[in-house]
């Protein structure tokens, strides 16, 4: 009886595995060039509009935006070969390039571009709907933009991925897009959301045609499970590694890791209009509380990532050497909340005038190293005789707390390059009103001048001058408090040569990739 | 005089009266889920246009001027009941309406998720049977015996492994060490079979133990004995009358883990980035994505109706025992 068993469980067992094999077939040990490159991440592709894709589609090289940008963030031709403003700069003209086809075989014609951004400026989420843009019209074969006051960063706003310009046959009568037909190097050949992109390389591209020609995106919503596909050598390409699965396949060597430091700060947003926040003396004492170095070390596993102020070195132009490092030194820190007032309750929790130092932090999942800074934060500040509440919820709790007021601390992370010009985003951010994701209850005139200085391109001072002021400012002030800026990680597969990363987060630079020989 | 009762033998149509039932019961399930989806929805902490726009925008995206614009477009200012009724007037007519984050048709998005679903439990499923089934015959055919010991071995390791750590380990030996299965992912060949043997793992060893302890309590039963009597052939009894009457109990055991399963996969299609109803449901929760709650609420509710109903059908279909209704007259 039992031999009978130990053989249907040999046949059992056999079953499994030649299922295994027959779905192994082709697996990744043996890809050979010419499959479909497999590029894995942790975004999901939630809508088509330009507005809601997250840069998807730019990143994947099958849109184009009139204007690109290096890794620098120099801007470079994208759509537009060309671009200049009128004297009284309350008009640009960008010239198209020449033969430019959709993928759909239709030409991209200056009707066509216009209307792709008309579109656009109509979308609240998008930093173009702020541009203070006339019309936006088809002129000679170019593409006229009027302005209703000098705007100098247009150019840049142009290179923003809401601004991405799709063909005609992409949008429905009610100019919600269905399809997404693009311009670029790829084309979409297979489209399942929210986690699923295939693309091939599209005939109508007049530029080299790039050596990998299919390429398969699969959205992956756990890190564990993005790691375990890279070391499997299941993924080719493997972004948004958490720091300790990325520690453990550096040290197993089987795949390349490719890093780029992003223009992008984790702050501590502060109200202050807050009645005990408002006093700068106080924000700067939080500031010092904050052990960065150690938060870098043990949460990010990059001491390199400390901020030691608001830009970091990958945005040079903004990053300012002779500044003041931001430090970590609690005995400064204690010495200014002595001076504010604050004294230490009966339970350690600072006191002044009856009312404990006790402030609320509010933070979310979607970056997994928010809530374990956020942790950090608050060990930090009980140190100091300050309570503070972490509250882990959606993103969306911090723009409604700015609006309603409620919000007195809050943490994330903002890439100052959406737009290739760091001005666009820090105008925005750090307007006399505020903004949810920049100042709060704080404003200071002399930025604000600076800023519009800086935008519509007149007044006095050089552009380096005018940088370093606002720097300057914002780290006198503390409007918000940086924590520590951002590496970004892809794991690479040694099938692949020639990964690149973009520190603007625009493209992947699929078309540079080869497989390696 | 008495009158002599009538005994009146009539067709008892069980079929008909049970889909009679069940159908009832699937309007009123319906109408109480979209309700209470909507009231718990409504009372949920934060702004409902602000986790709108950040499932549309993303997380650092989301902005004051972004979430008015999705009020306004939607509609979220006007009154709670008015929005309720409008659901139920489109539901009346078979439209489940767009949802608010993706703009997708969401009866089209429902059928996306649910035929991954449901292709995940059906491949879980069928294994989980096969195998546990199989084990537990044979752990029966001698209570106390080896394989009857190495099946509750089985059952209790099955069980005691929690589904995340199983697939996780699952991985590292198919995937990355022995590289013959896709880690994760979902559309190409194969990546259903690890998730699917994740979840049926635990699911054998149940399948495992019922199928044992029905096969041995019905071994034991008076009318085996009497068909052993018969002189029929050991096979003849084991498959006219061990096999009939375990499985009716088998099918009602089916139909309770198929529901645990189509409602217990987050943790698995989490891991695997399988994108099913479990999925869908976590987002469009955190989103606030209304029209996909509900529509995903009521397939789930309509699913556990639709699956008694099958059970029930199945039961009455195969219970060897006597299908008369005795009609007092």
């Amino acid at each position: 009886m039992l031999g009978r068993t130990m053989r249907m469980a040999g046949a059992s067992a056999a079953a499994v595995l030649m299922m295994a094999g027959c779905a192994a077939e082709g697996s990744s040990k043996n890809q050979a060039p010419q499959q479909p490159l497999k590029v894995v991440g942790q975004f999901e592709l939630h809508g088509l509009d330009p507005s809601t894709t997250g840069g998807f589609f730019t990143r994947l090289q099958v849109v184009e935006t009139l204007v690109d940008a290096d890794n620098q963030g120099v801007l470079q031709p994208g759509l537009a070969t060309g671009w200049e403003a009128s004297p009284d700069n309350r008009s640009w003209r960008f010239t198209l390039r020449e033969g430019a086809s959709f993928h759909d075989g239709t030409a991209v014609t200056a009707e066509a571009v216009a209307a792709a951004l008309e579109t656009a400026r109509s979308k609240a989420a998008s930093p173009f709907s702020t541009v203070p843009v006339k019309a936006v019209t088809a002129e000679g074969g170019a593409v006229r933009v009027d302005l209703t006051q000098p705007y100098a960063p247009l150019p840049a706003v142009l290179a923003h991925t809401s601004t991405q310009i799709l063909a005609p046959s992409s949008y429905a009568a009610d100019r919600t897009v269905t399809d997404v037909v693009g311009s670029g190097p790829y084309k979409v050949t297979r489209l399942e959301q929210p986690g699923t992109i295939e693309l091939a390389v599209s005939e109508q591209w007049q530029d080299e045609k790039p050596p990998i020609t299919e390429v398969h995106y699969q959205a992956v919503g756990r890190s564990e499970s993005r790691a375990l596909m890279a070391e499997s050598g299941q993924a080719d390409v493997t972004f948004g590694m958490d720091p300790t699965s990325l520690q453990r396949i550096k040290q197993a060597g089987k795949q390349d890791i490719e890093q780029v430091t992003l223009p992008r700060t984790i702050l501590l947003k502060v109200n202050a209009g807050h009645e005990i926040l408002g006093d700068v003396r106080v924000r700067q004492a939080l500031s010092l509380a904050l052990d960065r170095e150690a938060m870098a070390t043990a949460l990010l596993r990059d001491p390199e990532m400390a901020a030691t102020q608001l830009f970091p070195p990958s945005l040079p132009e903004w990053h300012q050497d002779n500044v003041t490092p931001l430090t970590h030194d609690v005995e400064e820190a204690r010495k200014l909340l002595t001076e504010a007032g604050w004294v230490p309750g009966s339970d350690g929790t600072l006191e002044r005038e009856g009312r404990k130092f006790s402030i609320s932090l509010r933070t979310f999942p979607d970056r997994p190293e928010l809530p374990l800074l956020a942790t950090a934060i608050q060990a930090k500040l009980k140190e100091l005789g300050v309570a503070v509440d972490v509250k882990v919820g959606n993103s969306s709790e911090i723009a409604a707390g700015h609006q309603d007021g409620s919000l007195e601390l809050a943490l994330f992370s903002r890439n100052y390059a959406l737009v290739p010009d760091a001005l666009v985003t820090l105008a925005d951010d750090f307007a006399p009103n505020g903004a949810d994701y920049g100042s709060m209850g704080w404003n200071n005139a002399d930025l604000t001048s600076t800023l519009n200085t800086m935008a519509t391109g007149a007044g006095t001072g050089s552009l380096e001058e005018n940088r370093r002021t606002v720097t300057e400012i914002m780290h006198a002030e503390l409007p918000v408090i940086p924590v520590a800026w951002y590496r970004q990680s892809a794991v690479v597969s040694k099938r692949v040569d020639g990964l690149v990363l973009d520190p603007l987060e625009r493209s992947w630079r699929l078309t540079d990739l080869s497989w390696a020989k | 005089m008495q009158t002599p009762t009538a005994r009146l033998q009539v067709p008892s149509g069980p079929a008909a009266r049970i889909l009679r039932q069940r159908t009832v019961q699937a309007a009123a399930v319906v109408l109480l889920v979209s309700t209470a989806c909507f009231a718990i929805v409504q009372n949920l902490p934060g702004d409902i246009a602000f986790r709108i726009a950040a499932g549309r925008y993303g997380y650092d995206q989301v902005t004051a001027a972004s979430a008015d614009s999705v009020r306004a477009e939607l509609g979220l200012d006007r009154p709670i009941w008015q929005q309720l009724l409008d659901w139920i007037a489109d539901l009346l007519t078979f439209n489940l309406g767009n949802s608010l984050v993706t703009g997708a048709d969401v009866a089209g998005e429902l059928a996306f998720y649910l035929s991954s679903s449901t292709q995940l439990a059906v491949a879980a499923l069928a294994i989980a049977f096969v195998t546990g089934a199989t084990a537990g015959a044979l752990a029966a055919a001698r209570p106390g015996g080896a394989m009857d010991r190495i099946t509750n071995l089985w059952v209790s390791g099955a069980r005691a492994l929690p589904p995340f750590l199983l697939g996780l380990v699952l991985i590292l030996v198919f995937s990355v060490h022995l590289g013959v299965l896709p880690a994760a992912g979902h559309g190409e060949a194969g990546n259903i079979v690890l998730p699917a043997a994740t979840l049926a793992v635990g699911l054998s060893g149940l399948f495992a133990r019922v199928t044992r302890d029905t096969v041995v309590q019905v071994r034991e039963s008076g009318y085996v004995h009497f068909a052993q009597t018969k002189d029929l052939s050991a096979r003849l009894v084991f498959f006219r009358h061990v096999m009939r009457n375990t499985g009716v109990t088998l099918i009602a055991y089916v139909g309770v883990q198929v529901l645990i399963l189509i409602e217990g996969v987050v943790i698995v299609e989490s891991l695997f980035a399988w994108p099913g109803l479990g999925h869908a449901l976590v987002h469009a929760i955190f989103w606030r994505d209304i029209p996909m709650i509900q529509a995903t609420a009521v397939a789930l509710a309509l699913l556990v109706v639709a699956l008694n109903t099958a059970v029930d059908l199945g039961s009455a279909a195969i219970d060897p025992r006597p299908r008369r209704r005795e009609v007092v007259l």
